[in-house]
């Protein structure tokens, strides 16, 4: 890459404002910008969080608020009474409790000042609008608590997770060493083949794999989606080779010359050099199976009771669509873990995509 | 991961020689480190690939025993496929959301990444950090989300075109409609950027300073700079994007399965190729006809990438190669 393409411009001359103030303001306006994308971009979760405590009742209600909510009553002598937003004569407009209602006319008390004379209003008290108060419904959480079995499915998917996490780690930890630390005709070919699967769409080999599972009796069992993860996967061993490739041979060397084995070079040497690698695919790889569907829903789909979160999540919709407050419990419900271990571990996210990236 | 595929050059030790005891031991302990791969790639790849080619030329169904002898029927298969509109139409459905998608696949993540990597932006790690979030939710969750927030009724994306003043009668069906289901879809997909994201970021950070300092001194404007020095410079990454986007874009289904229930509504619209291949091998069983459809897909996808590798010499350029 050579600069000399670049066509040179005439110097604009600026008017001029001292250069922190520009930088200040260019800050400013950026992260703002920044900020509203990023509101944007998150906006569900928050639709999500009101929805699942909102009252069902509340979503058909028209004019009803954003977060959950429910009109404001008070409480006058025993009795709760409705709040309206009455209009004063005076040209005011107060929140009041209807005692009585009437065709022409209404009979109100001021929950501010409920000791006082009743308020005649008149007027007909069906045009009025209701002001709404602040009101979480948490029994939607415990409603999908009931229904579906959570802590059932959470038992499957950890377990998913968990036992497909040990087959990666040392399936790819082995591969990425053989591939990076010794030196043996058909290694780059081989090498390069491996990556290449990285782009093979799945749907070619999904209807012999599934056939055979089916041939084997496995289909209806963790089988077909834990013993694949013991052979290893494209993605992690690359990860694993680039980070092994940067790390100094003299210390190999060195074991080697006191005797070591290459099991122990690795056990001893390589992998205590590797815990951020190694962290990072343990976080990939347990987000990726909490979220994994297609190989649940096609191998699990007759068995409810091994079924994991993601599988039962979206037959739970099947059944309860046309209830959006359940259905949003169900989704923080589903989506509460990989927060957690995100919030905890985020720097391997990160790290992990900048070892694949940075080395090319 | 580029490089690795298109600067390879094949090296083999001890090349016209016989080996010498301790390469060849070398070579024994490396190979059995990596037959774990080997072994997993001949089952889960290589021999179920050459089966699904192999099932194009039989009748089979998934119940027959795998003994039994394999019934030929030639090109069949093909006939049929070759007649099947349902078919060439869903393969028209996955191209057209395709064309639709892949720019806002491409563009949004360079973009947030343009905007991550400004030395403008306060706080870009939280930021980073914020938009990368959405990935690691569940997919069927964040689904759910944007299904909800999509709703005609009650999301809130048609409450606030509303607050702006959009007429109720002319607010968007979103994935009831068939104008708006693929907008909504590519909506939904707009969470899935992180990935893509934080790639781009790592290679922009790769471009040497000394690159920019010498646009500065040339008189360079942000937009020469951009497309003079970092574009070449990062579109190592934006192929790498590119190609897995389109990869990812061909087999599409599992959007359309979860919220429009594989019924392939509003009018048809959601019939992606892999759908329909999907239903005809999980609903109707026909295992053959299914991997006859899933060949087709390997060889469109195999010539769309084969293409994009062939193109990749004149737009993609890899530093350490001039270097050589």
């Amino acid at each position: 890459m050579t600069t000399q393409s670049i066509t040179a411009r005439p110097i604009v001359k600026r008017p001029r404002v001292p250069r922190n103030l520009r930088n200040g303001f260019n800050a400013s306006v950026v992260t703002l910008i920044t900020l509203g994308i990023l509101g944007i971009f998150l906006s569900p979760f928050l639709y999500m969080l009101f929805t699942s405590l909102k009252s069902p009742e509340q979503m058909t209600q028209q004019g009803s608020p954003i977060y959950p909510a429910r009109p404001a009553t008070f409480e006058y002598q025993g009795e709760i009474l409705d709040v309206y937003k009455v209009p004063l004569p005076d040209g005011s407009t107060k929140e009041l409790a209807m005692l009585k209602p009437g065709r022409q006319q209404s009979t109100f008390v001021d929950p501010q000042n409920p000791n006082a004379e009743p308020i005649i209003w008149q007027g007909a008290w069906r045009s009025l609008e209701r002001p709404w108060t602040w009101s979480p419904t948490w029994s939607n959480f415990t409603d999908v608590w009931e229904k579906i079995n959570f802590p059932r499915l959470m038992l499957n998917t950890t377990f998913y997770a968990i036992m497909t996490e040990i087959g990666t780690l040392i399936s790819c930890t082995l591969v990425a060493y053989g591939f990076s630390r010794f030196r043996y005709r058909g290694r780059d070919i081989l090498f390069i083949v491996m990556i290449s699967t990285i782009f093979l769409p799945a749907t070619v080999t999904l209807i012999p794999t599934y056939t055979f599972f089916v041939q084997i009796k496995w289909v209806g069992t963790w089988l077909p989606l834990i013993v694949p993860a013991f052979f290893a996967n494209a993605y992690d061993v690359f990860l694993l080779r680039q980070y092994f490739m940067i790390l100094p041979r003299e210390l190999d060397e060195a074991a080697m010359i006191d005797g070591a084995g290459p099991l122990r070079v690795l056990w001893s040497v390589i992998l205590p050099q590797s815990i951020p690698a190694l962290m990072a695919i343990t976080v990939f790889h347990i987000v990726w199976a909490w979220n994994d569907f297609f190989g649940p829903l096609i191998y699990l789909s007759t068995k409810p009771e091994l079924q994991p979160i993601s599988v039962a999540l979206s037959q739970f919709n099947g059944i309860y669509g046309t209830k959006p407050t359940l259905i949003q419990a169900g989704a923080l419900m589903a989506m509460i873990a990989p927060l957690i271990l995100f919030a905890l571990a985020q720097r391997f996210f990160v790290q992990g995509i900048v070892i694949t990236g940075v080395e090319k | 991961m580029f490089e690795e595929l298109s600067n390879f050059k094949l090296r083999i030790p001890g090349k016209g020689r016989n080996l010498t005891g301790g390469e060849r031991r070398e070579a024994r302990y490396g190979l059995s480190f990596i037959s774990l791969w080997i072994v997993g790639f001949l089952a889960f790849t290589l021999i179920p690939v050459i089966a699904t080619l192999i099932f194009t030329f039989v009748d089979l169904k998934i119940t027959d025993g795998i003994l039994n002898p394999l019934k030929f029927v030639g090109l069949q298969n093909y006939e049929t496929l070759f007649k099947d509109s349902q078919v060439w139409n869903s393969l028209g459905v996955t191209l057209k959301f395709g064309l639709f998608a892949l720019p806002v696949a491409i563009l949004f993540p360079l973009l947030l990444a343009l905007l991550m990597n400004s030395k403008s932006l306060k706080a870009s790690t939280l930021f980073r950090s914020l938009f990368y979030l959405p990935v690691i939710i569940p997919f069927v969750a964040a689904v759910f989300l944007w299904g909800g927030m999509l709703n005609p009724e009650n999301g809130w994306i048609n409450q606030a075109l509303a607050a702006m003043g959009v007429a109720q009668a002319s607010l968007p069906r979103w994935v009831n409609d068939t104008t708006w289901v693929y907008p909504s879809y590519v909506i939904m997909g707009i969470w899935g950027v992180g990935n893509a994201m934080l790639i781009l970021m790592s290679g922009l950070q790769g471009v040497p300073t000394e690159l920019y300092d010498a646009a500065k001194v040339d008189g360079a404007g942000w937009w020469a700079t951009f497309t003079n020095i970092t574009l070449p410079m990062i579109s190592p990454v934006i192929f790498y994007n590119l190609t897995l986007t389109i990869v990812e874009l061909f087999q599409y289904f599992l959007v359309p399965l979860v919220v429009n229930h594989g019924t392939g509504e509003p009018g048809g619209a959601t019939l992606f190729f892999n759908l329909v291949l999907y239903k005809t091998f999980f609903t109707y069983q026909s295992m053959s006809y299914g991997a006859t459809m899933a060949w087709l897909l390997f060889v469109v996808i195999l010539i769309v990438t084969i293409v994009l590798f062939a193109t990749a010499r004149y737009w993609v350029y890899y530093a350490s190669e001039s270097n050589r």
